[in-house]
Formats: structure tokens, sequence, C-alpha cells
């Protein structure tokens, strides 16, 4: 049941990011790109991370994409116009792209050594609790410090849109 | 690993510097609305003053040291080495900074915290004894940079390196990500010593493939933030189109920190792998050496030329890099040291001549400046032949322990090309001395003011550097050797 389920979610994953490239028009992209992080959450849920699986929910699938479509609107971007394609991205974009994933593939299927560690639903400190926990004692710092990194988000936005020098 | 919620004092101690940087930004950035237009200048002594606190909070710090937060930081002799190194990067920056500004109309204060911060990342980084920690001090001071690079937003040519350096370094950023995964993925930790500790271990260490994946995914964000051959295309464009005082930022304080991690990563982390990562550093500053020195040669502008001899200097770095040794790494700690001080003042004369809108950024319009300006020209001639490597200048030794270490460690070929690249590059430097002094002056010196003070500053202080470094290399040195057996 659990290897079904995730053959199906893998597929609808996969399917949708390829649709992400193919499509020509910034919208069509933007709303295959929420059925990539739909997909993934179903994974992360799968594998026993559902803080995460909410999270990739609430967090990406909802208010990234929201603004990701906002800013296609604002800019009123049309379909893509190709000029110019490069030869060489032409005849060996599709051959790198297709040896690069071979070699990923291989290494995961014959070297990772602990397969029986990644069994759907083993996986027990997914849970907000749990994450929460590790959040302010362990990675205190760093969660603590990825606010000065938000702060410099904001101050960059400010000082790249205000209108006078 | 308890539940301590509440960090010890000992923590906050060795978190010190990050913490004044912080608080000083942030204060900067209150103070902003309140002050007049004509005063803001004086954000810029504030930034200044948090600067030298944070030197203090680097030395209170290092008296003390150890790991911070659960092993996340670890301050020791090389990371605080790194951390006086950027912060005073940042001092000689705002210096320089105060006369651009006002000459181009954008004092403000954000200007002055968005360096701040950016070093505050930057001592993140060297301090990191994990790669969480490392990828969040990486974008804290790589997102300053971006915005710094852009700060003259109605100049096309700072969009245009905004723009470049943002695209280009979120790319490079995904890489480090995606390696750092890997390597989780095989050893289950993100904390060095532990990757060490597991790849060290021959029962739980994960086959090759993944961890030689992971730290050629990691080199690829590495070479990109040093701007080494084959990811070097950005810095060109980004140095030519920033404002001049960032230029020279972004060529020393973000790089310093980014071979800090290198560093530490590879000799630490990956330590058990160095027979598989010392070939691809060699080939890597090979190539580096020669892209940046023969491209260099062709470059009118200035700011592009000193941007090639930026990743060529990259490249001399990447050959003590690849000699893996204790010698090897203190050969980095002094060649960065010689080389900020030498860079930031090149940098710091092209603010000054460059005036208002950077229009003098040709190397022709250097003409004459021995005649009318002979202080700013000595200066600058101090710094160009210690970036050629002449005896007695900071350069010299920096390039004399570079190759020494490659020596030792029987990178003989690597060493004999290195040597042939810093002849090729001696041509470039020597041009503008020759424009300097033996052209008839021009229109373009003709109007020339004298050197603001806070420029004067750099320009002595940093020459005065190099020649110290030139002259009693064991002051800086001593200290790095004794630093260098820490990471290994």
């Amino acid at each position: 049941m659990d290897a079904i389920l995730f053959l199906i979610f893998a597929a609808i994953a996969v399917g949708c990011a390829i649709n992400l490239v193919v499509q020509t028009h910034p919208i069509s992209s933007a709303l295959s790109l929420i059925g990539v992080m739909l997909a993934l959450a179903v994974l992360y849920l799968l594998l026993g991370a559902e803080f995460l699986a909410a999270a990739q929910i609430i967090v990406y699938a909802g208010a990234i994409m929201v603004l990701f479509v906002f800013v296609i609107m604002l800019l009123n971007a049309g379909a893509e116009q190709r000029v110019n394609r490069a030869q060489f991205a032409k005849f060996l974009g599709v051959p790198a792209l297709i040896g690069f994933l071979g070699v990923v593939s291989f290494l995961i299927q014959t070297l990772m050594p602990n397969t029986k560690d990644v069994v759907f639903g083993a996986f027990r400190n997914g849970t907000a609790e749990a994450v929460g926990r590790k959040l302010f004692t362990e990675y205190l710092l760093p969660f603590e410090v990825t606010s000065l990194l938000i702060l410099i988000a904001i101050l960059g936005a400010v000082v790249l849109a205000r209108k006078e020098i | 690993m308890g539940d301590n919620f509440v960090p010890t004092a000992a923590d906050m101690t060795r978190f010190l510097p990050e913490l004044i940087l912080t608080v000083i930004g942030t204060l900067i950035m209150v103070l902003e609305p309140l002050t007049r237009e004509e005063n803001k200048s004086r954000l810029g002594v504030i930034a200044l003053a948090g600067l030298v606190a944070a030197m203090w909070g680097s030395a209170v710090a290092a008296a003390d040291p150890g790991t911070a937060f659960n092993q996340m930081l670890i301050v020791d002799g090389f990371g605080t080495f790194f951390r006086f190194l950027c912060i005073g990067v940042g001092i000689l920056t705002v210096l320089a900074s105060f006369a651009y500004l006002n000459r181009e109309h954008a004092n403000s204060g954000e200007y002055y915290a968005l360096i701040l911060y950016s070093i505050a990342g930057q001592c993140v980084m060297v301090t990191a004894n994990e790669l969480i920690m490392l990828f969040i001090g990486l974008e804290i001071s790589s997102i300053a940079s971006y915005v710094l690079a852009g700060y003259l937003r109605d100049d096309k040519r700072n969009n245009e390196s905004a723009l470049k350096y943002f695209l280009l370094g979120s790319f490079a950023t995904a890489f480090l990500l995606y390696g750092i995964a890997w390597i989780y993925g095989g050893t289950g930790t993100t904390n060095l010593t532990e990757i060490h500790r597991v790849l060290t271990n021959r029962d739980i260490a994960p086959l090759a493939g993944i961890v030689g994946t992971s730290a050629a995914l990691m080199f690829v964000g590495f070479a990109f933030k040093v701007a080494a051959a084959p990811f070097q295309i950005w810095a060109p464009d980004v140095y030519q189109g920033a404002p001049a005082p960032v230029a020279a930022f972004l060529s020393a304080g973000p790089k310093a920190a980014a071979f800090a991690i290198f560093l530490r990563v590879y000799l630490t982390a990956f330590d058990t792998i160095a027979d598989r990562w010392q070939p691809i550093v060699v080939v890597s500053a090979l190539a580096t050496m020669i892209v940046g020195n023969f491209a260099a040669l062709q470059q009118s502008n200035i700011k592009r030329l000193l941007a090639y001899s930026s990743i060529a200097h990259a490249g001399y770095v990447m050959c003590a890099i690849a000699a893996h040794s204790q010698i090897g790494t203190q050969a980095v700690m002094f060649y960065m040291v010689s080389y900020a001080f030498m860079n930031v003042g090149a940098f710091a004369a092209v603010t000054h001549f460059a005036r208002q809108g950077e229009r003098y950024v040709n190397t022709e319009d250097l003409a004459g400046l021995g005649v009318r300006q002979p202080a700013t020209a000595a200066l600058l001639t101090v710094f160009l032949l210690s970036l050629i490597g002449v005896p007695l200048t900071g350069g010299f030794f920096g390039k004399f322990y570079v190759f020494k270490a490659a020596l030792d460690a029987n990178l003989v070929w690597l060493t004999i090309l290195g040597l042939l690249n810093s002849a090729v590059a001696a041509y470039y430097y020597l041009r503008i001395i020759v424009v300097m002094y033996f052209k008839e002056p021009g229109d373009s010196t003709a109007n020339l003011q004298p050197p603001a003070m806070g420029i004067q500053a750099v320009l002595w202080g940093s020459a005065a550097a190099t020649l110290v470094l030139g002259i009693f290399p064991s002051w800086v040195l001593d200290y790095a050797g004794r630093s260098a057996n820490l990471v290994k």
C-alpha cells in the first residue's frame, strides 16, 4: 500500500516538474510547481515527517506560491519567447541531464548502505513537538540566526525599492 | 546535548562579535530615520565604533576557546584569525565609503547596516562547526553583498552587477546545499567533527561515491564564492559594476571567509578523502591562475583589471590548499591578510580618482597622477608592487609561503606554472605604474581634488600594513602557524 502510494505521488511530482520546465507560460509553470509541492508533501507524510508535510503545504504551496503568482501577474509576463537558443544546450542538454540523473540513481541504488533505515513510517521524530524541541535546544543558534537572514532580506528589499537614493 | 533551553554565559561570550555587530547594525537602522540628511555620515562613525567593538569582542571570545551552542560554533585560533580579518576589512571599507557616498549623494544608514550584517555572517561562517551554521552564515554574508553590489539603484552598472551576482550566487549556493544534503544522507550528521569521525570509522563510513559526490557538489559552491575557475565568470562583471568601495569589500571580506570555510570543511570533514579532492583543487588552481592573469592582460578598465587580478590571486591561494598540509593552511591565512590590505588599498585609490559617477576608471585616466598627486601615486605603487609580489611587501611573502607549501607537497609543476603566471601578472600591474609616471598628464587628472580623509586613512594604513607584512612577516605568520594546526 505504502509503495503504491509512493509510486503514484512520486510520478505526479516528476510529471509536474517536467511540465514546469516544458511550459512556456509562467502561470502554467507556477501551477505545475504547486503540484510538485503537494506531491512532495504527501511523500514526506508517507515517511512519517508530519510537521514537514504540513509546513510544505502551508509555506510553500500556500504562501510562497501566492507570491510567485502575484509577481507574475504584476509583471504581466506573457508566454516565453525563444530567441537564439544556444546550440550547446540544444544538443548536449538532454544527454547531459540523462547522464547526471543516471549517475545519481546508480549511486543511490547501489551504494546507499543502510536501506533498512528507509522504511515508510519508520521515522518517529517528525511531530511538531519533536521538531520544536530540536529547534529550541540543539538547533537554537541556527534558528535564531535565521532571523538575521530574514531581516537582511527585508532591509535589502527596502534599499532596492525606495524612491530616492 | 541536554534539554538546556537557556544558553550558558560561555555560549554568549563565544558568540560576542556577532552579537555586537547585529546590535550595532540594528541600532543604525533605528537611528537612520531620526538622522537628518546632512548628518548621515555620523551613522558611519557608529558603524566604525561597532566594528572596533566587534574586534574587542573577538579578542574576548578568543580568550575562552571552545565550542558553543551544542557544537554549532567553534571558537579556535583559526576562526578568530579570520574574524579579525573580516572585521578589519569592514573597517577599511567603511572608512573608504564616507567620501564615496557623499559624492554620490547616497549616504544612508542602510549601507552601513548591511556591511555590519554581512560581516556578522562572515564571522558566523568562519567559526561554524556545523554545515547548517556555515550555510546560514554564508547566506547572510551573500544576501547582504548582493544588495550592496546594487546599492546605487539608479546606476545601470550597479543593477547589472547585483542581478548577475544574485542569480549566479543563488545557483552556486544550491549546489552547496545539495552537497550538504548528500553528506547528511551518507553520515547522518552535519557536524564537521562528527562527519570526520564517521568517515574515519570503517564500519559505519558510507561508500566513497557518496562522500565524493558531496565533496564535489560543495566544491562547486566554494569555488564560486572564491571566484575560482571554472566558476569565476561572475567576478569581473560584478566588481566592475559594483560601487568601488563595495568591490573592495567583496574582493577581500567574503572571499577570505569563503576560503576559511573551504579549508575547514575540506581539512576536517573531508580530510579522509584528501587524495581524491587534491587533483581537482590542483587543476582548478592552475586554471584559475591562467584565466585570471591572461584575461587581465587585455583589460583597460581598472576595476575589471583588479577583478581578474583577484581571480588570479584566488588561484595562488588554491595552490596552498592543494598542498593539504598545516604549512599550506598557514600560507592561506597569511596570504589572505596581505591580499586584503593590498587589494582594499588599490580599490581605495580607484575610489578616489574615479570621481562622481565613476567616470574615470580606465588605466589611461591615471596619466600624470605621479606628477599631480605624488603621494597617492606612490601609495598605489606600493599596492601594485605588492600585488606583483616584489620583496619588502606583504605580497612577496604571501606568494613565497604559498609556493613553498606547494613545493613541500611535491606539487612541483604547479609551483613552476604558478611562478610563470606571476611573471605574466607583473606586466599588467607595471603598465599601470608606467601610465601614472611616464605618460603626459591629461585632462583626467587636471582637476583632481586631494583624497578625502577616510580614503587617506585607508591608503596610508593599508600601505603601512603591506610594508610591515613584507618586513616582519613573522608577526602574522607565527600566529597563523599556531592556529593552523587546530584545523587539522
